[in-house]
């Protein structure tokens, strides 16, 4: 019978630990609907989640099976259709929940799903098809190009929607591919500079400062730059910097609000604020062994937001406590171990590309996701992977898990 | 080197896992302080964040008659209360609730006004009706923020027959919050208090100490139940109050006192001043108040002409007219000016002249030399102007001011009228801008000129008649410091002449003796005929005093009652069958007799034939009638 399940899951550490993480979340959806004044969308909750986990399952089973070839092969039409479905969801998406401003579903009438989960995999293998051809180390900017276009497409769509938290998600897809085709820690440093530049620009001694260092750091590795890529890292630098004061203007007053209270949320307790706070009122009155399965207060009360779905991890933390939240980002963690495993593992350059691919994916939704309900990033809609409730989210990370298992395992 | 060498892939799996634990180890830290470090700070806030301290009104302190019989006490009530929250909500939650009970767009925004003004609950209706407080619980989630608790709400036994010396409740006002009258530690906006009457004099006494309960409620201010952590205080139920008044005596003088007709009575207690009925009338039910009195109501009450909220007992100031004419003779005795015997030199003939102009007397048709005695028997004006001569202007004033006539009496009421008497001829300089003559003492002998008191004032003043020239300051609590009373230096004998004059207007012959005479108790007493602003010009009947005493015959008088009628015309045919009435009331009661609607000798006599008491009491009228 173990046999059984472990030739069946092909992958018995990485399959088993996410079915734990998956029954996991089911338990504690239904946990988040035990609340005082129920409703019938939130209580039922667990049991369409239980269902859509059958259907992953299943399906889990069948695409394990896929040859990797044809995985590989499929890449580049997968890539195509879910760009071609990002720009219509611009058109007929709609909208969920808390972010019904945000156009990132699409509704079949039967079913509705985000493209954007659809996108992720795809970019994931158009990447790694695209890289896989290479024997040697991305060492240009220039070198990098191909691939930040291939990522820049869907982001730059997924940005438009407007999702951040996905968006984030590409990034991290691309830092995680680009860091496996064994680009230069210090190349990829310097393609965030600009970025990070712009966040410090805030105070002009700070910035100065920083931008002293990353001209430090570009001498200290001019034998392995191209000079005009040095200059560019330089001038990319300036413009973050010239740009951030208008930038910050053009934003309207919520989103100016948003930034200003992650950095405190007191500023508006009732407003921006307010989910933040009550998230951390959560985490934080479930001390150190929790309130107790099903018992959270601020759960019960309805103080918590998105409890079921964005914020599952608030009820994690106010029933579960320190041990449940440790025990929990463990659990991600080793997930996350497991794919760096594997691709370590893995001969097959395409098959380490992939499961990096998806690693990266997992590593923001996991850090992001967890954080934002203690206010360590700020709160993007982006749920955490095989936890929260969303079935065509569960579904689509497990056609992820089938895909890993697979070329992680292909003879 | 091939990049996928498996030594390159090992160097960069280290580089993730390196990643995957600077990571997960920033979250578990960050999770570490904040559920082990800092967790006491959030349960606090997480507790805070649902419980609510809300108040529990003390029940308000029964009032009692002076038989024990309740006049004020608290019934089961409901009332709706609205937590703040975001306007917007509270405005929509509120037009939801107008759908089920009585609340107008006014009152709406006057609930948002209020709950921004302090930040705390409010309460939208006070007396809710049973129907509205089950349409709301019934819909409870659609109204968030919105609880309904038992209240208990005032109510007053007496209704109309007392309204005026109760007073009532109602919400306190921002004002009165303001006010040092309600210290800020005890009170706080929503809370009924006293707002007029007794409720209001003895506000800190019923009000009692409001308890506290904890209720949770969630995230959209819907309430989940009492909070089980801590236990609430229920507070403690305000005092009780026993009143000198005397409950059916003030229904009795409620139901005898003419519908059509405007005045007061006022009954008092000669022995130790208590109140046992203070009376106003038109008067107003005080329950109309309760809960907050609805706009036409209030309207019609303060257009009605007959001013059915003023209080005439205590604010009401009348020229006292003839009742005053005691005053007058008992200041003649004290100073020595005049002896119970002696006859004045001019007699009782219609008119008296002094100086350069004829004063007149109320009844041109009088005759005969008077003694004090009968001066006071038959109000003879022209007795009293040669003892106002006698005195002298300055002497009545000084002597009058100190036995109090331009002071209060200190009742326990928040408002009282002050008496209007000159204290000294300076007085009319300021006044009226002419330096008095000595005629001023004729007008002022009489109970005429720059004279006005109030019933109760009056009152008082024959308490002092009832008893040794002393009178104790009324007061309608028991049990509560008293104001200090009066000490009018009069010789025994000098009383019992005062007495025995009073005796003559109710004696046969007197002017009041049919409106007056009773089976069981002798009654003495003085009428007056009061001149106002309308009777000068002829529009309108002079106001209508009596002021009396009554007790067993032979014995000192147990009860003083003071009626005045306004417009009534004659005190004798008005005001003294009030007065009889409800002493005869009040007499036969403390003896444990039977009540008789049919009690003076009048009331007998259009019924019928002389009854055979009226010979046995008063064989030498011989049953004469009228």
């Amino acid at each position: 019978m173990i046999r059984l399940l472990d030739k069946w899951s092909i992958d018995p550490p990485l399959v088993f630990a996410i079915t734990g993480l998956t029954l996991f979340g089911i338990a504690m959806i239904y946990s988040a609907g035990v609340v005082q004044f129920p409703n019938d969308v939130t209580s039922g909750a667990w049991i369409r989640q239980s269902g859509w986990f059958a259907l992953a399952l299943v399906s889990f089973s069948v695409l394990s099976r896929v040859p990797l070839r044809w995985v590989e092969w499929v890449s580049v039409p997968a890539y195509v259709v879910s760009i071609v479905l990002l720009a219509a969801t611009l058109v007929i998406g709609s909208g969920r929940g808390t972010a019904a401003g945000v156009k990132s579903w699409i509704d079949l009438g039967f079913i509705s799903f985000q493209p954007a989960e659809i996108a992720k995999l795809s970019t994931i293998l158009v990447l790694a098809r695209l890289l896989s051809q290479r024997d040697s180390g991305l060492v240009s900017l220039r070198d990098m190009l191909p691939a930040a276009a291939l990522v820049s497409l869907p982001l730059g769509l997924v940005m438009l929607q407007p999702d951040l938290g996905t968006a984030m998600a590409f990034v991290g897809i691309l830092f995680a591919v680009l860091y496996w085709a064994a680009t230069p820690v210090v190349l990829l440093l310097l393609v965030a500079s600009p970025v990070v530049g712009l966040f410090v620009s805030y105070d002009t001694v700070i910035w100065s400062g920083y931008i002293l260092a990353v001209i430090g750091f570009l001498y200290l590795y001019r034998y392995r730059l191209f000079l005009f890529e040095s200059v560019a890292v330089v001038l990319a630098n300036f413009a973050t910097a010239t740009i951030s004061r208008p930038l910050w203007n053009s934003l309207a007053a919520y989103q100016q609000n948003r930034i200003l209270v992650y950095l405190d949320p007191e500023v508006d307790p009732r407003g921006a604020g307010y989910q933040v706070i009550q998230s951390k009122v959560a985490v934080g009155s479930g001390g150190f062994g929790g309130q107790g399965f099903t018992l959270g207060g601020q759960k019960r009360l309805d103080f918590l937001p998105e409890q079921h779905t964005d914020f599952i991890f608030g009820v994690i933390g106010e029933e579960l406590g320190f041990v449940g939240t440790t025990l929990a980002i463990l659990a991600f963690a080793y997930v996350l171990v497991r794919l760096v495993r594997m691709a370590e593992n893995s001969s097959d350059p395409f098959a380490g590309l992939v499961l990096l691919g998806i690693f990266g994916a997992w590593l923001v939704h996991v850090f992001v996701n967890v954080g934002m309900t203690i206010g360590l990033v700020p709160i993007t809609g982006i749920p955490l992977p095989f936890v929260s409730y969303g079935g065509t989210f569960l579904f689509m990370s497990w056609v992820a898990v089938a895909i890993a298992v697979r070329v992680a395992h292909e003879r | 080197m091939n990049i996928h060498h498996p030594h390159a892939r090992q160097r960069r799996a280290r580089g993730a896992y390196l990643i995957v634990v600077l990571f997960m180890g920033t979250l578990i830290f960050a999770f570490f302080r904040i559920q082990v470090l800092g967790s006491s700070a959030w349960e606090l806030r997480a507790v805070s964040n649902r419980i609510r301290t809300l108040p529990i009104p003390a029940p308000r302190g029964t009032i009692f008659d002076r038989n024990g019989e309740i006049l004020a006490d608290n019934v089961p009530g409901y009332s709706v209360t609205i937590l703040p929250g975001p306007v917007d909500s509270v405005r929509a939650t509120l037009s939801r609730m107008a759908r089920y009970m009585e609340l107008s767009d006014e009152r709406i925004e006057q609930v948002i006004r209020t709950l921004q003004q302090y930040g705390r609950e409010v309460v939208v209706d006070s007396d809710a009706d049973f129907e509205v407080v089950s349409a709301l619980e019934e819909r409870r989630a659609d109204f968030p923020g919105v609880y309904v608790e038992m209240r208990p709400r005032r109510r007053y036994l007496l209704g109309e027959a007392a309204g005026h010396v109760m007073g009532y409740v109602g919400e306190i006002t921002a004002e009165e919050l303001n006010s040092e009258a309600f210290p800020e530690y005890e009170y706080e906006a929503g809370m009924i208090v006293g707002k007029v009457g007794i409720e209001r004099q003895y506000e800190s006494r019923l009000q009692g100490s409001r308890g506290v309960r904890y209720l949770e409620f969630d995230a959209r201010g819907r309430i989940v139940g009492d909070f089980e952590g801590v236990e609430m205080n229920p507070g403690a139920p305000g005092e009780d109050l026993y009143l000198n008044l005397d409950f059916a005596l003030q229904q009795w003088v409620h139901d005898i006192f003419p519908d059509s007709m405007s005045g007061a009575v006022v009954a008092l207690d000669p022995a130790d001043g208590g109140v046992l009925a203070l009376y106003s009338a038109p008067g107003y039910d005080p329950n109309l108040f309760v809960g907050g009195i609805d706009t036409d109501t209030w309207n019609t009450l303060n257009a009605d002409e007959r001013k059915p909220l003023f209080d005439r007992s205590v604010l009401g100031l009348y020229a006292p007219a003839s009742t005053w004419k005691l005053a007058t003779a008992g200041i003649a005795l004290d100073l020595g000016v005049v002896t119970p015997d002696e006859v004045m030199p001019e007699p009782c003939n219609g008119s008296f002249r002094w100086g350069n102009r004829i004063w007149r007397d109320w009844d041109p048709r009088q005759q005969g030399f008077n003694n004090l005695t009968q001066a006071i028997g038959s109000s003879c004006d022209v007795y009293f102007y040669q003892l106002g001569l006698r005195i002298g202007l300055a002497n009545l004033l000084r002597r009058a001011t100190e036995i109090g006539f331009s002071r209060r009496t200190g009742i326990d009421l928040p408002q009282e009228s002050q008496g209007i008497f000159p204290d000294e001829p300076a007085w009319y300089q300021t006044a009226f801008g002419y330096w008095p003559t000595e005629g001023e003492a004729l007008n002022l002998a009489i109970g005429q000129g720059p004279n006005s008191q109030t019933p109760l004032k009056m009152a008082q003043f024959y308490v002092a008649l009832a008893r040794d020239g002393s009178a104790p300051a009324p007061v309608i609590a028991r049990g509560v410091p008293v104001a200090e009373g009066w000490q009018l230096d009069l010789a025994e004998e000098h009383i019992e002449a005062l007495r025995e004059g009073l005796r003559r207007v109710t004696a046969p012959g007197g002017t009041a003796h049919f409106s007056t005479a009773l089976e069981y108790w002798e009654v003495l007493g003085k009428t007056g005929t009061g001149q106002n602003p309308l009777s000068v010009r002829g529009l309108a009947e002079d106001h209508a005093w009596f002021a009396g005493m009554a007790g067993p015959p032979g014995e000192p008088p147990e009860i003083v009652v003071v009626a005045i009628v306004e417009y009534g015309g004659s005190g004798s045919r008005v005001a003294a069958p009030l007065v009889a009435k409800t002493a005869d009331f009040y007499l036969r009661r403390k003896y444990g007799m039977e009540i008789d609607t049919i009690q003076t000798y009048q009331e007998f006599v259009r019924q019928g034939p002389v009854p055979a008491w009226y010979r046995k009491r008063f064989p030498e009228a011989g049953g004469g009638d009228r």
